[in-house]
């Protein structure tokens, strides 16, 4: 089974790569565009049909490589 | 004085590392990644360069390499271990250093020549260093070294900040603050001061006549140390 994981930087972590796409959208008349923070998105094909083990394995992931959690949270979504 | 340097798929800065280390008569190997041990040491580095071309987090993927599990092993006997640049960044990603090097301030790859303060002499690598102030070579696009408050209060209670970007005066304020790393940190220790991971490199400030000795001063001074 397909299970997607989020990850994006924490609040309060600078993210340089957020602001810059902020301040272009706003260039581009996007004036409206307050904040922008960037993350990484994953698809993982678990081979698990029990959904909660499969979750409970990427979870495992997550914290062991697939984020840093100095500087990022995960969401399984 | 017996050292190994790593290479990882990626890594670039493996060559130059070893010239340096033989320069000063360290008797150096060279350890690939996918080995599961490490020959007799006492001294290991990890070079700098892009192994696995920087996916997911700098360092993260090498930092589960096979070989890691023996330079854990080692650090955490008391062995010394030397990550430059990329190396730093793989020693935060095993968590055998705190915090993490993120993407510079100014989004900018900096390749130029900066002056660090060696903040802490009672360590194998500084011990007895000639100078305070070291011009080093830095180049790199996530050096801008970040922890938590906690992290940061128990780095500077328990004087494991080893280098700051600073002047050639020694200030260490933000203009000659490089990347955006907080409080000016270039280096740093972990508890027991025998791993050290910073991110300039002093492999190539080796020679007076092409870039600079503060590199090989660094250098002896570990051999002088070991002695």
């Amino acid at each position: 089974m397909k299970i997607k994981v989020i990850v994006t930087l924490k609040n309060g972590v600078l993210d340089p790569q957020g602001k810059a796409i902020q301040q272009t959208l706003n260039g581009m008349n996007f004036g409206n565009v307050e904040d922008v923070r960037q993350g990484k998105y994953f698809e993982i094909e678990v081979k698990e049909k029990d959904e909660k083990k499969a979750k409970s394995l990427v979870d495992d992931m997550c914290k062991k490589l697939l984020a840093n959690l100095v500087i990022e949270d995960y969401k399984i979504v | 004085m017996r050292s190994s340097v790593i290479i990882f798929p990626g890594s670039n800065c493996d060559r130059d590392m070893d010239v340096a280390l033989k320069k000063f008569g360290f008797i150096n190997q060279m350890v690939w990644h996918n080995d599961q041990s490490i020959p007799k040491s006492d001294l290991i580095v990890l070079p700098g360069g892009f192994s696995y071309g920087d996916y997911l987090r700098c360092g993260s993927i090498a930092s589960k390499s096979k070989i890691i599990r023996s330079v854990i092993d080692f650090a955490n006997s008391g062995g010394l271990v030397l990550g430059i640049c990329n190396g730093f960044q793989i020693l935060t990603e095993t968590g055998l250093l705190n915090g993490i090097l993120q993407q510079n301030k100014f989004l900018n790859f900096i390749c130029s020549n900066v002056y660090v303060k060696v903040k802490d002499k009672q360590n194998k690598y500084f011990k007895d260093l000639k100078k305070d102030i070291l011009e080093l070579h830095i180049a790199h696009n996530e050096g801008n070294y970040f922890c938590s408050d906690d992290e940061l209060k128990s780095l500077e209670d328990n004087s494991q900040i080893a280098v700051t970007y600073c002047g050639v005066d020694g200030k260490e304020n933000e203009i000659t603050n490089p990347n955006g790393a907080i409080k000016n940190i270039a280096g740093i220790f972990n508890k027991n001061k025998n791993v050290l991971g910073m991110m300039p490199h002093p492999e190539r400030m080796i020679d007076k006549y092409l870039s600079g000795e503060d590199g090989s001063l660094f250098f002896k001074n570990i051999l002088d140390n070991f002695k």
